[in-house]
């Protein structure tokens, strides 16, 4: 038990826990597999980018990446555009999105680097772009996306939403890659010193480049599931995700300071983020309030997971 | 040249402002005018204010994404409370000061990172204005916006503002001994508090003032719009970062300039009303301050460079 209580993402899981009861208590018993199924469709996506986003924070301290809600935005708006509501086209829109994310990962990393800008003002700054290309391509067009897409977004299979599996899947990939491939290691060994890191001959900078990608092909991925989710994109799509993908890596016990990932934490941050938001509304609260016991309730945790690690 | 540039560092930012300016006036002879020059940068008057208020957060080395919301908030409080109730709204101004600095406390004696806590307490500040005036509307109390309207002799308003709010600021981060302090905080917290400074008090200071001036932002922002909103400055979280870094500022070291800070957000502004100019579709507004920041950062990696090879 002792050994289970030292792991980072227990908490964020008995936060869970104890946010999904109290919900209940409200709702009453007959509600928690709608509101668990609903946990695990919109977590779906806050677990997709905040394993991007988590990947980032780990590098090493002023490693974030801003432009996550504008990627998803332009990959969201690109494939639906490329797909065109077209039967038989989910595949394409699908590369369209990645490559959305290939191109903006890779532009990220190329200011980061051959600028050698901060990466907080590079994403910042190119995020901006993104934004305006993807207003100048969406021109406020609302394109439906093909059915099928849409029927997979928002389809279930043995009960589990279908996001929720391809969350489940990009996780475990993440995960054994961090924990059992050489990539992983070379990523922890970078976020944790990064000189270091370079003078035992690992290929630091590599490392970076395909950090920055992955978390872009991951919003593109985000972008164009969310769009096919809510039947279409729109240019504020992804403007929630700057704070959830920062906050699920923080509550699921990744260190802020780098070098250390949690992958099942990532799962209990965005679980609990949904969760607070719908137990704040069963609660029949406003908007406002709402709005401020979700940024108070973050900043709790951030303490007390900050407070635990001190500690030891 | 190079050498220049490197040593002072103030020069960029003149220079962008300046080429972008000299463009404007190409494009458009008639914006070399009195009033030309009042609608090119009214609006950014608030924003410099913004930028200056995120430049004390960067000068201790911490971010802060919340800036935005709470400059709504402010306008939110100044377009509703401060008409209906002044001394209550006075009073609610205040508060929120305060709440920016123990905001600056809590991160420093806690070690929090501070982009997460702002991050949050921009929800905390989202909601409240959500809360104060759950749709667009509120107007702006008298006096403010016969402030932001005076017609001053030679230049109009928004320049004197700009030369004032830079001269002030700059005496309070530059000139001043606490400001040299304050600074020290961002270059080696650790040095300062072996020095005896309370380090935690310092941050609060510099998030309070931060807070201040968030707090000119939003009155002078709701003087010029007579009327506020819930998101009516969200954009300026990214502005005042960008605004900042284009002044000259760094994110780490406390290297930060109160001119250069206000010179970057007058950029900034005027680098969408540019595209107008250019007859170009607005879509590429907010695209244009990026492009903008990046070519400018460039042009600055170019000078440091070669000023650090010397």
């Amino acid at each position: 038990m002792p050994a289970l209580f030292s792991r980072a993402w227990i908490w964020s899981w008995l936060a869970t826990i104890v946010v999904f009861g109290l919900t209940l208590t409200l709702t009453g018993r007959n509600g928690a597999g709608g509101l668990a199924y609903a946990a695990l469709a919109f977590g779906a996506f806050s677990v997709i980018v905040g394993l991007g986003q988590m990947l980032v924070i780990t590098l090493g301290p002023g490693n974030v990446d801003l432009s996550i809600p504008a990627v998803m935005t332009l990959s969201g708006t690109l494939a639906l555009k490329a797909m065109d509501a077209a039967p038989g086209t989910a595949f394409l829109g699908l590369a369209v999105a990645l490559l959305a994310g290939l191109a903006t990962g890779l532009a990220n990393y190329i200011l980061i680097a051959a600028l050698r800008l901060p990466p907080i003002i590079a994403t910042l700054a190119a995020s901006l772009v993104y934004q305006s290309v993807a207003i100048w391509s969406n021109r406020g067009l609302r394109i439906k996306p093909p059915e099928a897409l849409a029927d997979f977004a928002t389809g279930r299979s043995l009960g589990v939403p279908n996001v929720a599996l391809v969350a489940l899947v990009l996780s475990v990939a993440v995960w054994i890659v961090l924990e059992r491939g050489a990539f992983g290691r070379w990523l922890l060994a970078s976020g944790q010193n990064m000189r270091a890191a370079r003078l035992a001959g690992m290929p630091v900078e590599r490392v970076r480049a395909t950090t920055y990608v992955t978390v872009a092909l991951f919003a593109g991925l985000g972008g164009y599931l969310l769009a096919s989710f809510s039947g279409g994109a729109s240019l504020d799509m992804g403007q929630e995700y700057l704070l959830t993908s920062i906050a699920v890596v923080v509550i699921g016990g990744t260190s802020i300071a780098g070098g250390h990932s949690n992958v099942p934490g990532i799962w209990g941050g965005a679980l609990f983020m949904f969760l607070v938001v719908s137990m704040l509304n069963s609660y029949g609260l406003g908007a406002g309030i709402r709005m401020v016991l979700t940024g108070l309730i973050i900043i709790g945790i951030v303490i007390a997971a900050n407070g635990r690690r001190a500690r030891r | 040249m190079t050498r220049l540039f490197a040593r002072h560092r103030i020069l960029l930012p003149v220079i962008s402002l300046a080429v972008l300016l000299a463009l404007t006036f190409w494009l458009q002879p008639r914006a070399m005018s009195y009033f030309g020059m009042n609608l090119l940068f009214n609006l950014a008057v608030p924003i410099a204010l913004a930028t200056v208020a995120q430049m004390f957060i960067i000068k201790v080395n911490d971010i802060d994404l919340s800036i935005g919301a709470f400059v709504s908030l402010v306008a939110c409080l100044t377009a509703t409370v401060l008409v209906q109730q002044p001394l209550l709204g006075v009073l609610a101004l205040a508060a929120l000061v305060l709440a920016y600095a123990g905001m600056g406390a809590i991160v420093r004696a806690l070690e929090l990172p501070a982009i997460v806590v702002t991050l949050g307490m921009s929800f905390v500040w989202g909601g409240l204005a959500l809360f104060i005036l759950p749709s667009p509307g509120g107007e702006s109390p008298e006096w403010l916006s016969a402030l932001m309207s005076v017609k001053p002799p030679v230049l109009p308003m928004a320049v004197w503002a700009a030369a004032v709010i830079a001269a002030v600021t700059h005496l309070i981060a530059i000139r001043s001994g606490i400001g040299t302090v304050l600074r020290g905080v961002g270059g080696n917290a650790r040095a300062v508090a072996r020095a005896g400074w309370p380090v935690v008090r310092l941050t609060a200071l510099a998030y309070g003032l931060a807070g201040l001036f968030g707090v000119l932002s939003g009155m002078a922002l709701t003087g010029l719009t007579t009327s506020a909103g819930a998101d009516v400055a969200s954009r300026y979280t990214l502005l005042s970062i960008a605004g900042v870094i284009l002044g000259g500022g760094e994110f780490v070291g406390g290297r930060v300039s109160p001119t250069g800070a206000v010179l970057g957000a007058f950029t900034l502004a005027l680098a969408a009303s540019l595209l107008s100019f250019m007859r170009l579709s607005p879509d590429w507004q907010i695209g244009s301050q990026g492009a903008i920041l990046i070519l400018v950062l460039t042009a600055r990696l170019i000078f440091t460079r070669r000023g650090a090879t010397r």
